[in-house]
C-alpha cells in the first residue's frame, strides 16, 4: 500500500506554506521539534519503518479501508454518484489511528517512553491510548473538563486501555485548552516524552508529518475510484476542524487539476451568528498554537471560543496547509450548519445503514450541495472519517429520541 | 541607548544584577495594575515587564494564567497595556512589554513598535517568537529604536544560542529550566550552566544575560544574581496580589517582596 507521498512544492524547509505555517513556539521546544523533524525525515526514507507501519495499517487497523457506493444516499445528492471512503471502519473508529500508529512508532525510534496527547471528543485520545497499549508506551491524555463530561464513555475507553486522562480545568475547558496543557507538559518533560499531536496544526513539523501519515487515505481512495469508475472523481469532500482527514484525502488529488477539492467547516448556528468553528470561512489570519493560519479571534488577537455540535470540529483554528490551499484557490472551503449536518447524518443512517460521526456528516451535507451544483453525472468522493457510535447520545437528544424533552437542543 | 540598556549598565556599575519584575497589565484591573507597578519600582525593581494578557498562554503556569485571565475578564486591551507602559516609564524604571506574538501581529507589527516607543517603552520580550520567524519584528523594532529580547533555554544548541543572541538587543532572556512560569522551591541547576554557555557567544557583544523562571525569594535572587546580569521575577508578584484580601494589603506585600529581592541582588557579590 502506498504510504509514500510527494512533498508539495509549496512547502519550504521551515514548514511554511506560503505565508502560513512555520514555527511559533518557545525556544525550549525548538530542539525537540528539530529532533522530531529529523527522526521523521529518516523514518520516511527507511524501508524498515515503512514496512513496520504498513504491516500495522494492514493487520491491525484493517487497511485498505473500503470504498462504498452510496447508491441510496445519492438520491439526496441530486443523483450524483457518491463514493464513501470508509475510514469509519478502521480500528478505533476513525482515521485518527493512521497518524497515531506512525507517531507512536516514531516515539520508540526516538527512544522516548512516554506519550502525551490532547483530545476533544476523545477519538484521538482513544487512538493514542490504543497505540500506546500496543507498543508499551506510557500514555497521558489531556482533555477539557467539559469534554470529559460530554464524552464519559471515551474517558472510560482510554482508562481501560491504560491511559491516564487529565481533565483540563482552565480557560474554556475544551480542546484548545487541552492543547495548551499538552504543550506545558511537553516543555517540562521533553527528554522522556513525545507530544503526539492529533491534527495537522501546531508548529513545524507536525502539520506536514501528520499529513504524510494520513496520505494513505487519499492514495488508496484515488486508486479505488479509478478502478471502480475508470476515471478520477469530479470532487472530493471532507470535513475540516484541524483538518487531518481532509488533508489526508486531498493530498493525493492536489496535483489532479480536474478534481475539485471541498472542505466543510463546522458552521454551528451559522457563521453570521458568531457561534461556529469555521476558521477559514469566518476567521482571519493569525498565529495560534505554534503556527500561522486562519484563527477565530477578536480585534485584539484574543482567541474566540468555537462552537459546533461536533466536538471533533470544535477548534478555533485550522491546519496551515488548508489555509494555503484556501488562499491559493486550489481547495474551496465553506461552512455547514449543525442543522444541515444533522440532516445529512439522519439521511445516511436511514438510506445506507451507516451511522457516521457527526464530524463526517458535515462532509455528507457538503456532498449534497456539490451534487446540486455539479448534477447527476458527477462523481463525488466523500471521506467518511469516523463512525457515529460516540455520537449516539448527542444525536438521540437532537432528534428527540431520548424520551425527555431535550430534542433539537443538544 | 534605551532606558533598558542604561538601567542594566547602571546596575553593572554598581556591581550587581538588575531586578526585573513582571506583571500583566490590567491585573487585577488597569488602574490597580499601575499602582502595583509603582509599588514594585518603589521596592527596588529596575525594570518592569508589562505583560500583555493573552487567551492562550502556553508558556505560563497556573499563577500567571490566573492573573492574565483576570486582566482579560476586566477587559484589558493593547491600548491599556500601552497606558501601563507609559505609567511605568514615568516611575523612572525601564518599561518592557512581554507578549505572545499574535496580539502584536493583530495590532500591526509596525504600529505596535511605533506606539510602544511613543509610550516610552524600551523594548519587547517575545516568548513564542524565534528569530527565524521574526523578520518583520526585527525591522519594526529597528525602525522604532526598541530593544528586542528573545529567549534561550537549557535545550538550545550552541548554534541557536549564537543565532538568538545575535538577534537580541537589550538583553537575552535565559529560561532557567525546562518548564512554564511559576515559583519553584529551588532554582534549577541548569540556569548557571546555560548562562555560562550563553556568555561564550556574547563575549564580543557584551549582551547582558538575564535569568527568569522559578525565582521566588531573596535568597534565590541572590543565588542567580551571582552569575546573571539580571534577575526576572513574575509569578511571586502576581501571587501576592492574588493572596491579598484587598489591593492596599497587596501593595504592601508587593513592595516588601520587591525590597527582599532588591536586597537579594545586592548581597550576591
Amino acid at each position: 500500500m502506498n504510504t509514500r507521498h510527494p512533498v508539495p512544492g509549496y512547502l519550504d524547509e521551515g514548514g511554511h506554506y506560503g505565508r502560513f505555517g512555520g514555527r511559533f513556539s518557545p525556544e525550549a521546544l525548538v530542539a525537540a521539534l528539530d529532533e522530531v523533524t529529523e527522526a521523521w525525515d529518516k523514518a520516511k526514507a527507511d524501508p524498515d519503518f515503512q514496512a513496520e507501519l504498513s504491516a500495522l495499517l494492514a493487520d491491525y487497523t484493517g487497511r485498505p479501508s473500503p470504498l462504498t457506493d452510496a447508491k441510496n444516499f445519492s438520491a439526496h445528492c441530486s443523483g450524483a454518484r457518491v463514493l464513501l471512503k470508509r475510514e469509519d471502519l478502521n480500528h478505533t473508529g476513525s482515521h485518527k489511528i493512521n497518524n497515531v500508529l506512525g507517531q507512536a512508532l516514531l516515539t520508540k525510534r526516538m527512544g522516548k517512553t512516554r506519550v502525551i496527547a490532547e483530545t476533544g471528543a476523545g477519538q484521538h485520545g482513544v487512538a493514542t491510548a490504543t497505540a500506546c497499549a500496543l507498543l508499551g508506551l506510557e500514555c497521558v491524555v489531556y482533555m477539557g473538563e467539559e469534554d470529559t463530561r460530554r464524552q464519559a464513555l471515551n474517558v472510560a475507553r482510554m482508562n481501560l486501555l491504560g491511559a491516564e486522562v487529565i481533565p483540563v480545568t482552565i480557560g474554556s475547558r475544551t480542546l484548545k485548552d487541552a492543547v495548551n496543557e499538552a504543550f506545558r507538559d511537553w516543555v517540562a518533560n521533553v527528554d522522556s516524552t513525545h507530544y503526539l499531536l492529533g491534527t495537522v496544526a501546531g508548529p513545524h513539523p507536525f502539520p506536514s508529518m501528520v499529513r504524510d501519515l494520513h496520505y494513505v487515505i487519499g492514495a488508496e481512495a484515488r486508486e479505488q475510484v479509478l478502478e471502480r469508475t475508470g476515471a478520477l472523481p469530479d470532487a472530493v469532500a471532507a470535513c475540516v476542524g484541524g483538518g487531518s482527514n481532509a488533508i489526508g484525502i486531498f493530498a493525493a488529488f492536489v496535483p489532479d487539476d480536474s478534481v475539485r477539492l471541498y472542505g466543510f467547516e463546522a458552521g454551528g448556528d451559522g457563521v453570521q451568528s458568531g457561534r461556529h468553528a469555521a476558521s477559514i470561512t469566518g476567521g482571519s489570519p493569525g498565529v495560534f498554537q505554534g503556527t500561522r493560519t486562519f484563527v477565530l479571534q477578536d480585534e485584539y488577537g484574543q482567541t474566540v471560543p468555537s462552537h459546533s455540535i461536533s466536538a471533533g470540529l470544535d477548534y478555533p483554528a485550522v491546519g496551515p496547509e488548508h489555509a494555503w490551499l484556501a488562499e491559493s484557490g486550489r481547495a474551496t472551503y465553506s461552512a455547514v450548519t449543525d442543522a444541515d449536518a444533522m440532516e445529512a447524518f439522519r439521511l445516511l443512517c436511514r438510506t445506507e445503514g451507516i451511522i457516521p460521526a457527526i464530524e463526517s456528516a458535515h462532509a455528507l451535507a457538503g456532498a449534497r450541495t456539490i451534487g446540486a451544483e455539479l448534477g447527476p453525472e458527477a462523481t463525488i468522493l466523500v471521506n467518511l472519517s469516523g463512525r457515529g457510535d460516540k455520537d449516539v447520545n448527542t444525536a438521540a437528544a437532537y432528534f428527540g429520541l431520548t424520551g425527555d424533552d431535550e430534542g433539537q437542543q443538544a | 541607548m534605551t532606558t533598558l540598556q542604561s538601567k542594566l549598565a547602571q546596575a553593572k556599575e554598581q556591581g550587581r544584577a538588575a531586578l526585573i519584575g513582571y506583571l500583566p497589565a490590567g491585573f487585577p484591573d488597569v488602574e490597580s495594575s499601575i499602582r502595583v507597578v509603582q509599588a514594585m519600582v518603589e521596592g527596588g525593581c529596575d525594570v518592569i515587564e508589562v505583560g500583555l494578557p493573552y487567551s492562550d498562554p502556553t508558556m505560563d503556569g497556573p499563577t500567571i494564567q490566573k492573573a492574565a485571565d483576570m486582566a482579560l475578564v476586566a477587559g484589558t486591551t493593547p491600548k491599556d497595556v500601552l497606558a501601563v507602559v507609559r505609567a511605568t516609564a514615568e516611575t523612572g524604571a525601564a518599561a518592557l512589554v512581554m507578549s505572545y506574538w499574535n496580539p502584536i501581529e493583530r495590532y500591526g507589527v509596525d504600529a505596535f513598535a511605533a506606539d510602544m516607543a511613543a509610550a516610552g517603552g524600551a523594548g519587547v520580550i517575545t516568548p513564542d517568537l524565534i528569530p527565524e520567524e521574526a523578520e518583520p519584528w526585527i525591522a519594526a523594532s529597528d525602525a522604532a529604536g526598541l530593544d528586542r529580547v528573545f529567549l534561550v533555554a537549557p535545550s538550545s544548541t550552541d548554534a541557536r544560542l549564537a543565532l538568538t543572541c545575535q538577534a537580541s538587543r537589550g538583553f537575552v532572556y535565559a529560561a532557567s529550566l525546562m518548564g512554564v512560569t511559576g515559583t519553584r522551591a529551588e532554582v534549577s541547576g541548569m540556569a548557571e550552566r546555560l548562562v555560562e554557555r550563553t556568555r561564550v557567544v556574547t563575549a564580543d557583544s557584551g549582551l547582558p544575560v538575564c535569568v527568569g523562571l522559578g525565582i521566588s525569594n531573596g535568597a534565590q535572587a541572590a543565588q542567580v544574581a551571582a552569575y546573571a546580569d539580571g534577575v526576572i521575577v513574575g509569578a511571586g508578584f502576581c501571587q501576592r496580589i492574588l493572596d491579598a484580601p484587598d489591593l492596599e494589603t497587596g501593595l504592601v506585600a508587593v513592595r516588601s517582596f520587591a525590597t527582599e529581592l532588591a536586597e537579594g541582588v545586592r548581597s550576591a557579590r
